[in-house]
């Protein structure tokens, strides 16, 4: 078990120099950062000498191998843009981002799971076609535009909630928090709603064909012929066994939560790390690009490390699995 | 535990107390990007200057209407040709408590020269700063400079001890980010109206009003709260929903869904930005082109072609919906050295345009690729569209090439060796003034002199070079005016440019807010009166 996770941990450093490799291939097509950096009056000889102290002329492998040596002692160097750390600016933006990704999760998972599961057990009835039809709009419609939507009804028409922003943060420690005002909350709605519309509709998707997929099996007959409750059924053995597909994408889609809250940020103007990462392209700002990327990679090894570890928390076969041919995922 | 919600009141309260009998206005406004720095020398950027322009202030400066006028200068007289007599304003207390004296103006020019400092060509057109006595400073300048008191505007006074105490007295550049000289991007010791009471780079900036202040001003605003928003859409979104009471910029295809709105207006008027294509003039042959082993831009007769063909007034009525402001000359009206009387767009002339491109050889036309920003001007991809659409009328198949600003400025700067066959660009000089347009566009490129280095398509008249060098030095407005419209008319002549219009100014205001429109889209927060 050890073993498993300490390999895993070690194929993300492996992910990682991937990720950072094919990102520094591709900031050569970016742009040049001096453009962004000085103004208009600035001469030609300055701009020249600014590239090259900023090490953008060297080779490719150099500029590469130089950003893996320092990352590797924790410093991933300076924004061009806000002239400060970028794990400062990374870890001053990482509360918001999380925070809506959770809240986003939960909304997912806490309405979609529902709505699967009744529409699994009432396959025919009027509500579940209601729910089924909204579920292809929330899988087809663009992010950015369900946000705009969103933002002309409930900002612009209606004004209950605030259109962009994150309201008033409370600081705990070096965590910035919107969740303990009502400013705050009501910030976090729209964002949050819309991050999570596509995962709910997908987690909804899931756990109805899987309903129906269980509902047919014999151990669920058997159980209807000992008489158990409809409830206890449904909930205690079919939707169990619908569990293990949904946990494995719920915790991928965490990842892509967290990377695609991009566009929600943006369009909301919400002050994660998604928007700084937006900013940084259109600034040009490499450290930051470069860190983030490396960052998102891993947040996606981990995940996937505790979805394989949560499989053996839900399924007993793999325990056993495991038990025998020694760890292997 | 910190909480900010506790604090901002805490703040809120005193400033009130310091402001005795005047009522809490909150000022909210968003513009499309943060200032990068709190640092004044740090970036020759015209919104960081701007936002700057709310705590910090600066010799000279210019009022609503573009005029020049004093601010922490009360006067100032040019005694020889290169030396200007400023007198300082007495009283003027900087936000630490701090007092105003020549030492400050010493120290700023000095602090101007140094590394990390983006107004180094600005500090460099003055030889030295003498202190006559603590509020007279004798400015000597390497040449006369009839545009030093311009070029001010843009020079933001530091507290040269507030400076040396928190190790500040270089400015912050992005090199040695961090490692030193921090403190002033992060902080401000300025004399403005306002302080900056909290900030975190871009999500949010409170400003609260400077007591202390020396001016009796318009503006009834106590407090500014600034908020960066990316996307047009939410921009536009967030007046409308009346959050905020100013926004810029707003796209002009949004400006009837804001007046048909209720409390909120579209604000639009002349920008001093003029927009302009520019062609290569300079290869043996065209980098993006039909045409083989030759430059077909080399020949006037087919850059006059292109100009009569661009109808001004159809990109004016469809693409900028009537408010922009063709233009003839490369210099919008705002700008010192403009001449009415050589403001005359090329006629629009198809047929013309067909003879001279047949008499040129082009009878047949030929294809090339026009490089094209499509986030930095107003509609700017719609208008090199439009101009493609016209161009075809003559025979002349122009592929757009539009790309965001950054990668765009990257592949035609000078700095890339200008990799463009046909560029469009839009250019405001920074000291309002000809002589910054005729040196960065106009003149031949002289990359050791550091002149010509936004000629991208490198137009060269050596006629023009020496009337230059000329304008920048002559401080007879009248002599100086002849010089200019000599060079203008060459230019014109020779069809250097396509000078296409002045941009509109496009800005979204809460109704009742009443706000001073700079032609340089910079926004005053003195200027601003809240209902």
């Amino acid at each position: 078990m050890i073993a498993f996770i300490i390999r895993r941990l070690l194929q993300s450093v492996a992910v990682m120099l991937v990720v950072g490799l094919i990102a520094f291939s591709l900031f050569r097509y970016v742009g040049n950062p001096v453009d962004n950096l000085v103004g208009q009056d600035t001469t030609l000889e300055e701009r020249i000498a600014l590239k090259e102290g900023l090490g953008l002329n060297d080779p490719f492998f150099v500029q590469f191998g130089r950003f893996v040596v320092n990352a590797t002692q924790g410093d991933f160097g300076f924004s061009y843009r806000h002239r400060r750390p970028v794990e400062y600016l990374i870890a001053e933006r990482m509360p918001a981002t999380l925070e809506l990704s959770a809240v986003a999760a939960l909304m997912a998972l806490l309405i979609g799971i529902p709505m699967g599961v009744y529409t699994g057990l009432r396959r025919d009835g009027v509500l579940s076609k209601v729910f089924m039809a909204l579920s292809l709009i929330g899988v087809s419609l663009p992010t950015f535009l369900i946000g705009i939507l969103l933002i002309l009804l409930f900002g612009v028409v209606l004004r209950w909630l605030p259109t962009f922003g994150r309201g008033e943060v409370v600081d705990i420690g070096w965590w910035s928090t919107g969740l303990l005002t009502t400013s705050g909350i009501k910030a976090l709605l729209m964002p949050a709603f819309t991050l999570a519309l596509f995962q709910m509709t997908l987690i909804m998707r899931l756990v109805r064909s899987e309903m129906l997929e269980v509902l047919r099996t014999d151990y669920i007959k058997f159980a209807r012929a000992r008489g158990l409750s409809n409830r206890a059924i449904n909930f205690g053995h079919a939707l169990k066994n619908t569990l293990v597909p949904v946990i494995t994408i719920t915790g991928l889609q965490l990842g892509s939560i967290i990377a695609f809250a991009i566009i929600t940020e943006s369009v909301f103007q919400w002050p994660g790390m998604g928007l700084l990462f937006i900013q940084a392209i259109s600034e040009v700002d490499i450290p930051v690009m470069a860190a983030y990327l490396c960052m998102i990679a891993f947040f996606f090894v981990v995940i996937n490390l505790i979805v394989d570890l949560l499989y053996y928390a839900v399924d007993p076969r793999l325990r056993v699995d495991v038990g025998s041919r020694g760890g292997l995922g | 535990m910190q909480f900010r919600k506790i604090l901002l009141a805490a703040v809120a309260t005193t400033a009130l107390a310091f402001v005795p009998g005047a009522d809490a206005k909150t000022f909210r406004y968003a513009f499309q990007g943060d200032a990068q720095s709190l640092d004044p020398h740090g970036l020759n950027e015209t919104f960081t200057l701007g936002f700057l322009s709310t705590v910090y202030e600066t010799l000279t400066a210019y009022d609503g209407d573009m005029n020049l006028v004093p601010q922490l200068a009360t006067s100032w007289e040019v005694t020889s040709p290169t030396v200007w007599r400023f007198n300082l304003r007495k009283g003027v207390k900087f936000h630490d408590g701090g007092d105003l004296t020549a030492d400050d103006v010493i120290f700023t020019w000095k602090r101007t020269l140094t590394e990390g400092s983006d107004q180094k060509v600005r500090g460099g057109l003055i030889s030295d700063v003498r202190k006559v006595d603590e509020h007279t400073v004798d400015i000597e300048t390497a040449t006369p400079t009839p545009t030093l008191a311009r070029e001010l505007t843009n020079i933001y006074i530091m507290d040269k001890e507030w400076a040396e105490k928190n190790d500040a007295v270089e400015a912050a550049s992005p090199k040695t980010a961090g490692r030193e000289n921090a403190y002033a991007s992060q902080n401000e010791n300025g004399t403005g109206p306002f302080t900056v009471a909290e900030r975190e780079p871009d999500v949010k900036t409170i400003f609260k009003r400077f007591d202390k202040h020396w001016g009796n001003l318009k503006t009834n605003v106590t407090e500014v709260i600034f908020t960066p928003i990316s996307q047009d859409a939410t921009r536009v979104a967030a007046l409308i929903s009346g959050e905020l009471d100013l926004v810029y910029p707003v796209p002009v295809q949004d400006w009837d869904r804001i007046n048909s709105a209720p409390g909120a207006k579209a604000l639009a008027g002349p920008e001093a930005r003029t927009i302009f294509l520019g062609m290569d003039q300079w290869r043996d042959e065209l980098l993006y082109s039909s045409v083989k082993g030759k430059n077909p831009f080399k020949d006037a007769r087919v850059r006059a072609a292109f100009a009569h063909a661009i109808d001004l007034d159809a990109i004016k009525a469809k693409v900028m919906r009537g408010a922009s402001t063709p233009s003839g000359l490369m210099l919008a009206p705002q700008i010192a050295g403009y001449s009415k009387d050589l403001n005359n767009p090329y006629a629009y002339d198809p047929d013309k345009s067909k003879k001279l491109l047949a008499e040129a050889g082009y009878g047949d036309g030929f294809s090339l690729t026009l490089d094209c920003p499509n986030n930095r001007y107003v509609n700017d991809e719609k208008i090199c569209q439009a101009a493609a659409g016209m161009l075809a009328k003559v025979g002349i198949k122009v592929d757009v090439f539009a790309q965001p600003k950054s990668k765009y400025f990257a592949k035609v700067s000078t700095q890339n060796d200008n990799d463009t066959s046909m560029y469009l660009l839009g250019w405001t000089p920074g000291s309002m003034d000809v002589s910054n347009v005729l040196d960065n566009l106009i003149v031949c490129m002289d990359k050791e002199a550091n002149k010509g280095q936004f000629n991208y398509g490198r137009y060269c008249n050596e006629k023009i070079t020496p009337i230059a060098n000329q304008v920048r030095e002559e401080t007879d407005p009248a002599k100086r005016q002849a010089l200019v419209d000599s060079a203008f008319k060459i230019l014109q002549d020779d069809v250097g440019y396509l000078p296409l219009h002045q941009q509109p100014l496009s800005w979204g205001v809460r109704d009742g807010v009443t706000v001073a429109q700079r032609a340089d889209n910079v926004l005053d927060i003195r200027s601003v009166v809240l209902p």
